[in-house]
C-alpha cells in the first residue's frame, strides 16, 4: 500500500509530504521532518496546548481558521488546508504578529514553553474575530483559550494580551492567494484511490464503499481520541480511513422536526448547532473540553467511542437523539442508548459507520438543564454529568428524558427515575422521589475523579437543583453565578 | 546604581533597573525559536532512550526479560544497572537512590533501566515489552500508615520551646484536630529532559533542563566513575521548573549519559508526559495532629503539633523539606509555648522533592487552619484572632527557632490590606447573602505570608559569575543561576547594565554552563537574583573599577570622579562612549572582564538544634480573597483576590508582578483542583492532564489586585530588592481558608474539617 503525498500550504508556499506513514502525528512531522521546532510537546495527549497549529480551509468563499492540537492530530488529515505554526507569523522582515508582539508588551511569557501555543490561539481568534471586526471581550479570550495551560504566569498577562492585541495595526492574511493555492491542491487531488495507506474519501457513497473494502483500517474522524491510542497506547495502524473529508457527513441539516447532525461534524459546529436551538446549553457546550478538541473532534466521533464519560451522550439521550448508521448494505436508525452495548462497545458492524445523529427540535415549554460535575471548571472530564430535558402539560410530566453520564459503563438513560416521573404533578415531593430513583438506578465506580458515594448522592442533588432552577430560583448554580456587590469607594 | 542625578537632569533614559523590562527572551519564545532542550539539532547518530517502569510498588525485582524488546524495530539495546561504570547508586545527599533498581522495586514507577532506540516512538513502544518478573511485597502508600509502622527516611526531629503542655492545660479553651493535604505535581510544560554528548578522551557534554546544572555534573560524573572536571552540563533555559528540575533533572540525564556511554553514541532522553508523572518526585503531601491552649482573644498559649512528611521511597530533598516545614509553622505569629515533631516518612511512592515554598506551605497551612478554627470555636473573625497572635517588633519577637525577627511588617502590611480590600465590610456584606442563600454560601479569608529567605544550609548561599566586556563594548554576563522563566537573566543583565552605564542591549546572558562558573548552588529558595544578581553585579563592578582607574590614569583625578552612564563615560576633562573606551582601554591592556563572587552575610544556623538564623531576612504578604461554594455539589469559585506583597524595591516590577500572580495561581491550584490520587496499590492514578487539573483561564478572578509594599529591603540586599519567587505561593492559602470560612457558613455547628485540595468532593464533605 502507498502513502500518498501530503501537501498543504504553508507561509504562502505549496509544501509537499512523501511517504508520511498514516499513524504519523502532525507535531512529529513538524518537529522532526521540517524541523519546525517551535511548536511544542507538552502532554501528548491535546490537553496543554503548547503544540496548538491553526489550519485554514476554504468555507462559503473565505478562509476558515481553527486551532487544533498538532500532537494528537494525524499529519495526513491537513492534507489540502492551509497550515501556521509560531514561526509563520513572524514576518520576512522579522517583525511579530499582532498575537505575538501583544504577548510580548504584555509579558505574557515566563518559561515560554506554553507560549507558542498561546500565540497560535490568540492567532486563531484574530483572525475569527479581530479580523472580522469582533471585539475580543475577557469572557470570549477564556473561552478560546480554554484549551491551553500555562504553569506560570497565572494567565491575567495572557487575557490582557488578547485584549491588546486588536489595538495594534492591524496585519491580514493574503486569503485570495491562500484560496487560490488550495484550489490548486484540490484540482490535484483526483480520484480516492481504493487502496492506500490513508484514505480520506469526499463523499458518502466512497466512504461506504473503502468501509466495506477495507473492515481492518483504522476508523477516525477528529482523533481526539484514536490520537492518544497512538501516542499513549502506543498502537500503530498500517492503514487508517479517515471520515471527516466527507462532504454530506460534514454539515447540519434542518428538518421539521429534527436536525441532522453530520458524524464528521466538528464538536465546535454541532455544539453551534444544539446551542442556537437552545441557547441554555452554550455554557455545557463550552466546558467540554477546550477549543482545539472541539474543533478536531467530532459529534460522531465522540458518540461512536461511547465513553461513559463523554458528555454529549448524555445530553443527546437526554434530548432523544437517534443515531443512523449506513453501510453498502443499506442504513439502520436506533435511538443513542440502544447504541451501547458495553464499555466502549457498540453495535456498529465492521462495514458500517456513524453518519448522522438526529436530534428533536425543542417543543414549546421545554424545561432543559445540563449539569457537569468536574475537578475543574473548564476543559475537564466529568465525574458526573446529568442532563434533563422535562415537558409540563398542566403541571403534570407529560415526557422526560434523562441522560447521565460517569455513572455506568456506558452512557446512560435514566429509565427508571423517568418512570417515577412520567405522569406525576411536578412538585417537590415528585422531585424528591425522582431523587432517591436517580440514587437507586446506578451503581457508579470510584476512581480518580470522584468515589462512588460522591458520585450517587451528587446525581441527586442535580435533581434537587432541577427542581429549584424549576421553580424559578436564581443565583443556586456557579455555572451562572455572578456577584453583584456595592459599587467599590 | 552609579547613574549621577546630573545625568539623568534632562534625559528621558532612566536606569534600567527599577524598570519592567520584557523578559530577556521574550520576542524569541512568542516566534518559537527559543530554544529548550528538545529543539536542538540533533548530532549525528543520535539515539533515544525510554524508561522501564516497575509495575509494583514494593517487591523482590527477580529478573529483567528484554528479549521481545530487543527484536522490535529500530531497537539497539538496553541500559540496566549492571552497566553503570560508576557508583550504582546517585550521588545524592543521603546516598540511598540506586540509578536503576537492582535487586529490590521500592515504587510504582522505579525505573528499572532504559530502551535505546532510533527514534523517540520506537524506544517508547520497546519499554513497554520489556518483562519484569517482580515479587511483590506488602507496600506503604499512606502517610499515616508509615508514622505508625516508624517508615522513615530519615530521624524525626522535634523543636520545643517553652511548656507547652502547661500553656494547654492552663489555656481557658483547648481544640484539637488533624488534617491531611495533598501533594503537587509540578507540571512544567516542558517535561524532563536531558541530552548526553560523548566527547573526546572521555570528556562529556549534558544538555539538561535543569535547575542545578552543578549537581547534574556531580551526579552523572559519579555514575560515570569520572572526576567532576571531564562533564560540562549547560542550561540556556527550562519550559518551567518550580523545584521540579532541582534534584529530579539529574536522574534523566544520568539515565541518558549511561546510554550514551553503552551505546558510545549521543543520547536523548525525553520523559512522555505520563512517565514524568510516573517516575518523578512532587510536592510532600502532609499529615498532621494537632493540639493546641488558647486564650479568649485567640492567642495561642500552647501548642503541640505533629507534622507527618510523605518522603517517598528515598529520603531526596526531604530533610530540608521537612525542616523549612518546621520553620514555618509559625508563619507570621509568635509561639510561646510549642512542641513541634516532625516525622520524615518513607512510602512506596515517588520519591517527593522541592517544590516551590520547599515545605514552608505545608508547614504555613497548618498554623492558618488552627488560627480559622480557633476563630469559629470563640466565635470571633478569624482576621481579629490572627491579629492577636502576630509576631511583635520589640517583643514577642523570636522565632521558635530562636531567630529574632528584625523586619516586621506584618501589622500595618495586613492593615493596609484590610482597609482596600474593604475586608470588614465585606465581611458583613457577605453574612447577609449567607443568611438569605440556600444554595451559594461565600466565604473570606485574609491570611499574611512570612518566609524566610536563604537556603537553610548555609553553605549554599553562595554565588559566582563572569562579567565579559568585548572590545566593542558588548558585554556578556555568565553566572551560576538558571533560567525557568522567572526573569533571573532579565534581572541580572538589568543589574549589570546599571554598573556599567550601558544600555540593557548592550548585555546578553549567556546558557548556564558549568563551565564557566563551577560549583553554582541550585536556583532554588527564591535566591537566585539575590545571589547570582550580587556577584554579577560584583563581577562588573570590578571592570568598572578597572575602567575608572585606566581614566582617572589619563584625566589626572580620582577614579571615584569616573561617571559611567547612558553609554558615556565622563572625567573631569573629557567625556568619551563607553564603546571607545573600551577600545583604548583594550589596546592599552586592560583586563576588560572578570568574575564576580557573593555570600550572603550573617546567617548561622545549628543542625542539630535547629537553631539560629537560617535566614537573612523575612519577605512578607497578605492576600484576602472571596469564594463561593455551592452546597448541593460542593463546586467551588474564587471570586475576587486582593494582594499586598513585600519585594522591597523592585528590580523588575513586570516581572515580581508575574511571579506574584503565577505563585498564587500556583497555589490555588494545589488547594483547589489539583488532587494526586494513588490507588491502594501505590498507583498514581492522576498521572496526565487529563486527569490531573491544574488551573486553567477560566480559573481566573476579573477582580485579581495586586499591590506592592512600598520599602526597600532593610537588608543589605542587591538594588533594596527582597525574593519573590516562592513567598506569593502562600497567599493562595486565604483561597483554602475561605472556602472553609463558606462552608462553616453552612454548618450549624460551624466547625469544618476539609482535607485539601478542596475539590468538590471535599467540600461536600466538609458540609456534613
Amino acid at each position: 500500500m502507498e502513502a500518498k503525498t501530503i501537501r498543504l500550504v504553508r507561509r504562502g508556499e505549496l509544501v509537499s509530504l512523501a511517504n508520511v506513514p498514516p499513524d504519523r502525528t502532525l507535531l512529529e512531522v513538524l518537529r522532526e521532518d521540517l524541523g519546525a521546532t517551535g511548536t511544542k510537546e507538552g502532554c501528548g495527549e491535546g490537553d496543554c496546548g503548547a503544540c496548538t497549529v491553526v489550519v485554514a480551509e476554504p468555507h462559503e468563499g473565505s478562509l476558515r481558521y481553527q486551532a487544533i492540537n498538532s500532537c494528537i492530530r494525524l499529519a495526513h488529515s491537513v492534507d489540502g488546508m492551509a497550515l501556521w505554526t509560531v514561526e509563520d507569523l513572524v514576518a520576512d522582515d522579522g517583525s511579530l504578529h499582532p498575537a505575538q508582539e501583544a504577548m510580548v508588551q504584555a509579558h505574557g511569557s515566563q518559561c515560554g514553553f506554553c507560549t507558542p501555543g498561546f500565540v497560535m490561539s490568540l492567532f486563531g481568534m484574530y483572525q475569527n474575530h479581530v479580523c472580522k471586526g469582533g471585539t475580543i471581550t475577557r469572557e470570549l479570550a477564556q473561552e478560546e483559550l480554554s484549551g491551553n495551560l500555562c504553569r506560570c504566569t497565572g494567565y491575567r498577562p495572557i487575557l490582557d494580551a488578547a485584549a491588546q492585541m486588536a489595538k495594534l495595526p492591524r496585519v491580514a492574511v493574503d486569503e485570495a492567494a491562500i484560496l487560490a493555492q488550495l484550489d490548486q491542491l484540490a484540482a490535484k487531488r483526483g480520484q480516492v484511490p481504493a487502496s492506500g495507506t490513508y484514505l480520506d474519501p469526499r463523499s458518502l457513497p466512497e466512504l461506504l464503499q473503502l468501509r466495506a473494502l477495507h473492515p481492518g483500517a483504522q476508523l477516525v474522524a477528529g482523533c481526539t481520541d484514536v490520537g492518544l491510542w497512538i501516542t499513549k497506547l502506543h498502537q500503530q495502524y498500517r492503514q487508517v480511513l479517515d471520515v471527516t473529508r466527507v462532504e454530506e457527513l460534514r454539515r447540519v441539516e434542518h428538518y421539521d422536526n429534527h436536525i441532522a447532525i453530520g458524524a464528521a461534524a466538528s464538536l465546535t459546529d454541532a455544539f453551534e448547532a444544539l446551542v442556537a436551538q437552545r441557547p441554555q446549553l452554550k455554557t455545557f457546550a463550552n466546558r467540554f473540553a477546550g477549543l482545539p478538541v472541539r474543533n478536531s473532534g467530532t459529534l460522531g466521533g465522540n458518540v461512536a467511542n461511547g465513553s461513559p464519560i463523554g458528555d454529549s451522550m448524555p445530553l443527546l439521550i437526554a434530548l432523544g437523539a437517534h443515531v443512523v448508521l449506513l453501510s453498502v448494505r443499506g442504513h439502520r436508525e436506533l435511538p443513542l442508548e440502544a447504541f451501547y452495548t458495553g464499555y466502549r462497545k457498540n453495535v456498529l458492524a465492521p462495514d458500517e459507520v456513524v453518519a448522522w445523529i438526529k436530534v428533536p427540535r425543542p417543543q414549546p415549554g421545554e424545561l432543559l438543564r445540563a449539569y457537569k460535575i468536574s475537578k475543574r471548571y473548564d476543559d475537564d472530564i466529568s465525574a458526573v454529568c446529568l442532563v434533563v430535558a422535562m415537558h409540563l402539560r398542566d403541571g403534570v410530566v407529560a415526557q422526560v428524558g434523562i441522560g447521565a453520564g460517569g455513572v455506568a459503563a456506558t452512557p446512560a438513560r435514566a429509565l427508571q427515575t423517568e418512570a417515577v416521573l412520567r405522569g406525576q404533578p411536578w412538585t417537590l415531593e415528585t422531585a424528591q422521589k425522582a431523587t432517591a430513583a436517580l440514587r437507586s438506578e446506578f451503581q457508579p465506580i470510584s476512581d480518580m475523579r470522584a468515589s462512588s458515594s460522591y458520585r450517587s448522592e451528587v446525581l441527586g442533588n442535580l435533581m434537587q437543583r432541577f427542581w429549584l432552577e424549576s421553580q424559578g430560583h436564581e443565583q443556586i448554580n456557579l455555572e451562572s453565578f455572578r456577584l453583584v456587590e456595592a459599587a467599590t469607594p | 546604581m552609579n547613574a549621577p542625578e546630573k545625568f539623568l537632569a534632562g534625559s528621558k533614559a532612566q536606569p534600567a533597573v527599577g524598570s519592567p523590562r520584557i523578559h530577556d527572551s521574550a520576542r524569541a519564545h512568542v516566534a518559537g525559536s527559543a530554544v529548550y532542550i528538545d529543539d536542538i539539532p540533533e548530532v549525528k547518530g543520535t539515539l533515544h532512550a525510554a524508561p522501564i517502569l516497575s509495575n509494583v510498588a514494593r517487591g523482590k525485582l527477580l529478573g529483567v526479560d528484554p528479549r521481545a524488546a530487543l527484536q522490535m524495530e529500530g531497537v539497539k539495546g538496553v541500559v540496566l544497572a549492571q552497566d553503570i561504570p560508576g557508583d550504582p547508586i546517585l550521588a545524592t545527599f543521603v546516598h540511598d537512590e540506586p540509578i536503576f533498581a537492582r535487586d529490590t522495586v521500592e515504587y510504582l514507577g522505579q525505573v528499572v533501566g532504559v530502551v535505546v532506540a532510533e527514534t523517540v516512538m520506537q524506544a517508547r513502544r520497546a519499554a513497554r515489552k520489556v518483562q519484569l518478573r517482580i515479587e511483590a511485597l506488602p507496600a506503604i502508600v499512606d502517610v499515616r500508615e508509615a508514622v505508625q509502622a516508624q517508615s522513615f527516611v530519615l530521624p524525626p526531629v522535634t523543636v520545643r520551646r517553652g511548656d507547652p503542655e502547661q500553656g494547654i492545660a492552663q489555656a481557658p479553651h483547648r481544640l484539637a484536630g488533624s488534617l491531611d493535604i495533598g501533594g503537587q505535581e509540578h507540571f512544567y510544560l516542558e517535561g524532563q529532559v536531558g541530552y548526553a554528548l560523548p566527547l573526546e578522551q572521555d570528556n562529556w557534554w549534558i544538555y539538561s533542563s535543569t535547575q542545578h546544572p552543578g549537581e547534574v555534573q556531580h551526579w552523572v560524573a559519579h555514575a560515570l566513575g569520572l572526576e567532576n572536571h571531564a562533564v560540562n552540563v549547560e542550561c540556556r533555559r527550562m519550559g518551567g521548573g518550580f523545584g521540579g528540575k532541582e534534584t529530579q533533572a539529574g536522574h534523566i540525564a544520568v539515565w541518558a549519559a549511561l546510554a550514551a556511554h553503552k551505546f558510545k553514541r549521543p543520547v536523548k532522553l525525553r520523559l512522555d508526559r505520563d512517565d514524568d508523572f510516573m517516575v518523578t518526585g512532587k510536592r510532600h503531601p502532609f499529615a498532621y495532629d494537632y493540639e493546641v491552649g488558647f486564650d479568649d482573644d485567640g492567642r495561642v498559649l500552647g501548642l503541640k503539633l505533629m507534622l507527618a512528611a510523605n518522603c517517598g521511597f528515598s529520603a531526596d530533598l526531604s530533610g530540608p523539606v521537612a525542616d523549612r516545614a518546621v520553620f514555618h509553622v509559625d508563619n507570621a505569629y509568635f509561639l510561646s509555648d510549642v512542641e513541634i515533631v516532625s516525622y520524615r516518612c518513607r512510602t512506596n511512592v515517588q520519591s517527593h522533592t522541592a517544590f516551590r515554598g520547599f515545605g514552608g506551605p505545608q508547614g504555613m497551612i497548618v498554623m492558618e487552619a488552627i488560627l480559622g478554627d480557633i476563630g469559629r470555636a470563640l466565635g470571633k473573625d478569624a482576621l481579629d484572632v490572627r491579629k492577636a497572635n502576630l509576631y511583635g517588633v520589640t517583643e514577642r519577637n523570636v522565632t521558635h527557632y530562636q531567630m529574632t525577627v528584625e523586619d516586621n511588617i506584618l501589622e500595618p502590611l495586613i492593615a493596609r490590606l484590610e482597609q482596600n480590600a474593604r475586608y470588614r465590610a465585606r465581611r458583613e456584606e457577605i453574612a447577609r447573602w449567607n443568611a438569605q442563600s440556600p444554595v451559594i454560601k461565600r466565604g473570606l479569608a485574609l491570611t499574611p505570608v512570612k518566609f524566610g529567605i536563604s537556603f537553610t544550609a548555609t553553605f549554599f548561599n553562595q554565588a559566582g559569575a563572569l562579567v565579559h566586556v568585548y572590545g566593542d563594548g558588548s558585554v556578556q554576563v555568565n553566572h551560576g543561576g538558571t533560567e525557568m522563566g522567572q526573569g533571573l537573566h532579565t534581572k541580572v543583565l538589568q543589574l549589570v547594565a546599571d554598573e556599567l552605564g550601558v544600555p540593557c542591549e548592550k548585555v546578553r546572558v549567556s546558557a548556564t554552563d558549568t563551565s564557566k562558573v563551577p560549583n553554582a548552588s541550585a536556583t532554588a529558595a527564591s535566591s537566585g537574583t539575590d545571589l547570582n544578581g550580587r556577584a554579577a553585579q560584583f563581577a562588573a563592578r570590578q571592570v568598572r573599577q578597572r575602567l575608572a582607574e585606566y581614566v582617572a590614569e589619563k584625566q589626572h583625578c580620582k577614579p571615584e570622579q569616573v561617571i559611567f552612564a547612558h553609554g558615556q563615560v565622563s572625567g573631569p576633562d573629557a567625556v568619551m562612549t563607553w564603546e571607545q573606551l573600551v577600545d583604548d582601554a583594550y589596546h592599552s591592556r586592560v583586563q576588560l572582564w572578570s568574575d564576580g563572587f557573593y555570600k550572603t552575610p550573617k546567617i548561622h544556623y545549628d543542625k542539630k538544634t535547629l537553631t539560629g538564623r537560617p535566614f537573612y531576612y523575612f519577605s512578607y504578604g497578605a492576600a484576602c480573597t472571596e469564594v463561593a461554594i455551592d452546597t448541593l455539589t460542593g463546586e467551588n469559585r474564587v471570586l475576587k483576590v486582593d494582594i499586598l506583597h513585600d519585594v522591597g524595591t523592585s528590580i523588575n516590577p513586570a516581572i515580581d508582578l508575574g511571579q506574584i500572580e503565577g505563585g498564587f495561581i500556583q497555589g490555588m491550584g494545589w488547594l483547589t483542583t489539583e488532587q494526586l490520587v494513588w490507588n491502594d496499590k501505590g498507583y498514581l492514578a492522576t498521572h496526565a492532564p487529563s486527569t490531573y487539573k491544574i488551573p486553567a483561564t477560566g480559573d481566573v478572578p476579573e477582580h485579581f489586585r495586586i499591590e506592592l509594599w512600598p520599602e526597600p529591603n532593610r537588608e543589605d540586599n542587591v538594588g533594596g530588592s527582597k525574593a519573590v519567587g516562592e513567598p506569593p505561593f502562600m497567599l493562595a492559602i486565604s483561597v483554602w481558608e475561605a472556602l472553609r470560612d463558606a462552608a462553616a457558613s453552612a454548618r450549624a455547628d460551624g466547625k469544618v474539617r476539609m482535607d485539601a485540595p478542596a475539590t468538590a468532593e471535599n467540600v461536600l464533605r466538609a458540609l456534613k
